[in-house]
């Protein structure tokens, strides 16, 4: 029996019965690839293609072909893999905080939205190891002891503490993941029609079969999952501010960083996520699944977010002032005013200026408009990072050693190379694997769908007051 | 040695009409071997009979355990094998250990429960478990009766109920099990 709410919008449209879910969600994993991915696929290896040349030229000519200098000794390097860190952590909000909350929203968004952040966090952990300089050795941040040199890692440095967080972070995120595509590759290995596609779905649904049994274990281990992954992605951007508001560099020696990075990279995780699932809806004829309702959820979740970064801008910039320090104030003002005042500015208006557009309710509901939004978020989210890192390491205590830091080609190569392998990896993603969680949508179908399309049975009373009263 | 053993299946298209039809079906005594749905339907493990699933116990065990690890791998590295001078601060700085306990403490509890999970469901790359109707996973829900655990009523009699109690169809099958 469906119950539809006259108070919320139903998440599910086009009167969908559960076979429906199934057929509209399983047709491009089974079907020949559209032209539009091939052409996407293409350009993004193409892509790739030349990110490797790139990242191949910086390992074995060394980090001096980055613009680097003996001031800015982090740049373009830290702030990808910041950037790419932060967009991440949508993927985990989305499947681990909304389902604690219960926002059943989510269900359609959170399939994509994991498997971006197992792709921005492969991402992320490129740039970890570019940086090193010396990639073949990065070995050597683990704790193995004497025999690789003649100490333990440091403990308490935050830079090990990111080994441990970010490993920690990727594991669980696709063990994650995974188990939630267990339930959805049974289904794609039953309607399978031909053998070899039977025996790659069958091998990777590891023997699903639904029984009522394996659900109650399943749906014990997703909630315990979801548990652990709240507090861990908000320790993951928790240790990567502390790599900065550890150190004594005037503009990250400050206590705002934790909460602040992890409501920036909040922030622009979900645009990323509406980024991705825009085009997707669109390609793979998905609006009844990720509809406007959505967008505008996800639209309120951006507006928090990055009104909560601009407070925090604001207060950052009211406490260099009010702590009285010298070189912390003038961090601030050599922001704003200094030679990168032009990617402050951007940072300002991309992150808490253009946001608040979408206190209004048609901006937030138009799809162009979050769309085009929704890139400029992640521009300014980029600008975040690269002024924090470049315009504080600038100018610090020393003036004789003040210097300006510019790219080269190889830092946009290298950069390029990121957004090569996560193009390429969420394309194979989204033809090879369902990008819609089939089982959890058809579990909320009853309550959030738009129609009635269930039998009315004896008992069907109890189970009206049961729906009525989850809402 | 094999043996041949017959089931009923009652393919059924609406989970409430599934949850009616197990307090039925068990009331009359009819014995459920397993039922088989394309999500998990709430209210199905008590209807059933199914137990709370223990893992969540299994999870802080496994998580203790990642704690005691990481805690044990940072006192012995910094404070006992080579203590290192940093700052003129303690070897033994506990506040500094905090972020790599936390860590190890997750992802032993989660990968532990993970493998916990999948031994005890019997899931894993090459299993494969029986799929007595493979619309279950699509949009059909399905309860499987064994034959010779039923053996109080006749096959016609249990099609009779399961009929009666709103399934769409019902099915024999037979599964040659390997001993």
């Amino acid at each position: 029996m469906n119950v539809t709410s006259s108070v919320r919008e139903p998440l599910i449209l086009g009167g969908k019965t559960l076979a429906d879910i199934t057929n509209d969600i399983c047709r491009q994993v089974e079907g020949r690839p559209s032209k539009s991915w091939i052409i996407a696929f293409t350009l993004s290896l193409l892509l790739l293609g030349v990110g490797i040349y790139c990242v191949m030229v910086t390992w074995f000519v060394g980090l001096g072909v980055w613009g680097l200098n003996k001031t800015v000794g982090w740049a373009w390097d830290i702030t990808n893999f910041v950037w790419w860190i932060g967009i991440g952590h949508a993927g985990t909000l989305i499947s681990a905080i909304l389902l604690l909350f219960r926002q059943k929203w989510r269900t359609s968004i959170n399939r994509a939205a994991e498997a971006m952040t197992i792709f921005a966090v492969l991402c992320a952990a490129s740039f970890i190891l570019l940086h090193m300089g010396r990639p073949w050795l990065a070995h050597w941040a683990l704790p193995l002891g004497n025999t690789y040199g003649t100490l333990w890692v440091n403990f308490n440095s935050p830079l090990v503490w990111d080994v441990f967080a970010i490993s920690t972070y990727f594991t669980v995120s696709v063990v994650f993941w995974y188990i939630g595509l267990i339930p959805d590759l049974a289904t794609i290995r039953d309607r399978a029609t031909n053998k070899v596609s039977r025996l790659i779905y069958g091998i990777m649904a590891f023997g699903w079969n639904g029984s009522a049994k394996d659900w109650s274990r399943f749906e014990a281990v997703s909630l315990v999952l979801a548990g652990l992954s709240t507090p861990l992605v908000l320790s993951v951007h928790t240790i990567v501010s502390f790599d900065f508001a550890t150190s004594l560099v005037p503009g990250w020696h400050t206590t705002i960083f934790p909460p602040y990075f992890v409501a920036g990279a909040i922030f622009s995780g979900f645009a990323m996520v509406l980024t991705l699932m825009l085009i997707t809806r669109k390609v793979f004829k998905l609006e009844d699944y990720i509809t406007v309702a959505h967008v505008e959820s996800m639209n309120k979740v951006i507006t928090l977010t990055g009104s909560i970064v601009g407070i925090a801008y604001i207060t950052e910039f009211f406490i260099a002032w009010y702590s009285g320090v010298e070189y912390e104030g003038y961090a601030f003002i050599n922001r704003a005013t200094g030679p990168y005042w032009w990617s402050y500015w951007a940072m300002m208006t991309c992150n808490v200026i253009s946001p608040q557009l979408f206190w209004i309710r048609s901006v937030r509901r138009s799809l162009v408009a979050t769309f085009v939004l929704s890139i400029i978020v992640n521009i300014g989210m980029w600008f975040e990072r690269f002024v924090i890192i470049v315009t504080s390491l600038h100018r610090d205590y020393l003036p004789s050693s003040w210097a300006y830091f510019t790219p080269t080609w190889f830092d946009i190569g290298d950069y390029a190379n990121s957004f090569g392998l996560f193009f390429t990896l969420f394309l194979l993603f989204s033809k090879f694997l369902p990008v819609i969680n089939m089982a959890e949508v058809k579990a909320v179908l009853k309550s959030s769908g738009d129609v009635q399309t269930g039998q009315a049975q004896p008992n069907s009373s109890s189970s009206v007051k049961q729906s009525v009263s989850q809402h | 040695m094999s043996e041949v053993k017959s089931y009923l299946i009652g393919v059924y298209d609406d989970d409430d009409v599934l949850l009616s039809a197990i307090k039925s079906l068990r009331e009359k005594g009819a014995k459920i071997l397993d039922a088989f749905t394309p999500f998990p339907v709430h209210g199905i493990d008590p209807a059933l009979g199914i137990k709370r699933s223990r893992l969540p116990q299994a999870a802080f065990i496994f998580g203790a355990t990642g704690t005691t690890c990481a805690i044990s791998l940072q006192t012995l590295t910094l404070g006992w094998d080579w203590p290192m001078n940093i700052g003129g601060k303690p070897h033994l700085a506990f506040p500094s250990f905090i972020p790599v306990s936390f860590e190890l403490t997750v992802l032993f509890a989660a990968l532990g429960m993970v493998g916990t999970f999948l031994l005890s469901s019997g899931l894993g790359p090459g299993s494969k478990k029986t799929v007595f109707d493979p619309r279950s996973s699509d949009d059909k829900f399905v309860l499987v009766f064994d034959l010779e655990k039923n053996n109080q009523f006749t096959a016609d009699q249990l099609t009779e109920m399961v009929k009666a109690s709103g399934a769409s169809e019902v099915n024999f099958k037979d599964i040659v099990e390997k001993h």
